[in-house]
């Protein structure tokens, strides 16, 4: 029989640690759906995600109740749909977008993630006008999620793009003004973007992807948070090593959801994606396990070493429980999302910049941030420049998720309710990059881009 | 499909026969009992053969619970693999 104490600490991780998967997210390719009528072509939509995913609900419900562990979000994700839309004679993408959400409404999954275009090199017609109806597709949808893929290791960052998504992003927050910008918090500016990643608002289904998918993401920050509790003042070696051993353990539950939900769905198993994904409760916060390392506040001296001892770990204990890794496999920064974050940053003591280095070192980027509601286009898009230069020179994935909430200034909170939170609204750098965004073109790949 | 049925709560007379005499009533085998008190606390651990269950597994999980909220104890049953899966490789 199994050793009791380890059997009482899973239970302790489920009912005070708060474990839990955080996603099962089935990827849906919609590639047979293109239609040069976009009647037909948002008709074909719904149909294929209704049916592919009927049974997704059910299923995640039935596996928590046997196996006792909450999995909190059932979700769906989808080919970009500029590919899909591009086939249709329209130049109004939106429709596209309330056919998701129908889809995600009668499916019963929270998020849809999928409206979505990849333009890192150049932008076609189709990606045109998908970025063109992402304001106000956000802004009729509740549950359409929208990322944009500007730039990659292998191309460069497309400029122009960056330009493009910074008054973008103004617009779907101006869009959404009396939500506080509540648009905003579902576009996501990726470099270097995955195409299995389960995790919203930046999920969509790669076209290198199979028909359907499903990926698994798993959480635990308090769980690492606890495990740290019990080794006060011991050297990093020992730090790295426990986080090591309780990743592997919460990795390993996720695999065995993934595989269980893959054979009742008769649908094929993708990745699991390992990542510390905070939520705003207490205890389950990635910033409180950087100050229990031994910082007085997130965001002080010593957070980005902090940040990437705990991302390694992770992987590392991860890497070796599971068949599959995939997505972002890392640790999330999400503000806005994470209870210790947002004390940190309203603080004062976490900003912008030191968020910045921290996306050097950890899976995702600046995420769920709220800042002035007058911060100029420009600035947005200069922000995301610099992320998608991270990404770019190290390798890795970034994002950028913006909210420059309509009237709001430094001080207030803007509030989203929910897994999203709220978000302290952080100061920006008042001076103009203007003219650097507004030069356009391309920033060529780094030289390690040539390995062919 | 074996699980684990776990037990928590004020110590308190006839626990171990309540629970016993419900899983028998549903046609649950008991393979395994452990059972400690820890500072008061009442811990039971049990190995169960629940292939055989007369109601469904989420039924026996919500009986299981309301028959624990009666007396006040927190009673779980939840499939053995999520224990093996974190703890044995």
């Amino acid at each position: 029989m199994l050793n009791n104490n380890d059997i009482l600490s899973t239970i302790r991780m489920i009912d005070q640690q708060h474990l839990d998967i955080r996603t099962i997210t089935m990827g849906i390719s919609l590639l047979d759906c293109c239609d040069s009528d976009p009647h037909a072509a948002c008709r074909k939509i719904y149909d294929k995600i209704t049916t592919s995913a009927q049974d997704l609900v059910k299923t995640g419900e039935d596996i928590e109740a046997e196996f006792g562990i909450p999995i909190v979000n059932k979700r769906i994700s989808v080919t970009p749909m500029a590919l899909v839309a591009g086939a249709s004679r329209t130049a109004d993408y939106v429709p596209f977008a309330q056919a998701m959400e129908r889809a995600a409404q009668a499916t019963g999954v929270n998020f849809i993630g999928g409206f979505s275009a990849l333009v890192q090199k150049g932008m076609t017609e189709g990606d045109k006008r998908l970025i063109a109806a992402i304001p106000e597709a956000l802004a009729v949808t509740e549950r359409v999620c929208a990322s944009v893929n500007v730039g990659s290791t292998k191309v460069g960052i497309n400029m122009d793009a960056v330009a493009l998504m910074g008054r973008t992003i103004k617009a779907a927050a101006e869009r959404t003004a009396q939500r506080g910008g509540f648009g905003c918090a579902k576009l996501v500016v990726f470099c270097n973007a995955v195409e299995d990643n389960p995790f919203m608002a930046g999920a969509f289904h790669g076209v290198g992807e199979a028909e359907r998918v499903i990926n698994v993401g798993v959480s635990g920050p308090g769980v690492v948070h606890h495990a740290l509790q019990a080794i006060k003042g011991e050297p990093f070696d020992v730090v790295a090593e426990t986080i090591k051993k309780t990743a592997f353990r919460v990795t390993r539950m996720g695999q065995l959801v993934a595989r269980e939900a893959s054979t009742r769905l008769g649908v094929p198993f993708g990745i699991v994606d390992l990542s510390l994904a905070p939520t705003p409760a207490i205890g389950d916060s990635v910033a409180r396990i950087l100050e229990e390392m031994g910082l007085e506040v997130c965001g002080t001296h010593g957070t980005t070493a902090a940040l990437a001892l705990l991302n390694d770990a992770v992987k590392k204990g991860g890497v070796m429980a599971s068949s599959s890794v995939g997505g972002l496999s890392g640790a999330f920064i999400p503000v806005s999302e994470d209870e210790g974050m947002i004390a940190a940053a309203s603080s004062g003591v976490l900003t912008l910049d030191k968020l910045e280095a921290m996306t050097c070192v950890c899976s995702v980027g600046l995420d769920m941030i709220a800042v002035p509601g007058d911060t100029t286009a420009e600035t947005l898009s200069a922000i995301i420049a610099d992320e998608a230069a991270i990404g770019m020179i190290n390798q890795k994935t970034t994002a950028v998720r913006l909210i420059p909430a309509p009237g709001k200034v430094v001080g207030d909170t803007v509030e989203f309710g929910g897994l999203l939170g709220s978000a302290p609204v952080m100061p920006v750098h008042r001076e103009s990059s203007a003219d650097f965004i507004a030069r356009g073109g391309r920033i060529p790949a780094p030289m390690h881009s040539l390995k062919n | 499909m074996r699980a684990i049925v776990t037990v928590i709560g004020k110590d308190q007379v006839g626990i171990i026969a309540s629970v016993c005499a419900l899983l028998s009533e549903k046609n649950v085998n008991v393979l395994d009992i452990s059972q400690t008190i820890l500072q008061e606390y009442f811990t039971m651990i049990m190995l169960v053969d629940a292939s055989q269950a007369t109601i469904p597994f989420a039924r026996l999980k919500e009986v299981l619970a309301e028959t624990g909220k009666e007396r006040g104890l927190d009673i779980r049953i939840q499939r053995e693999d999520i224990f093996d899966a974190m703890h044995r490789l």
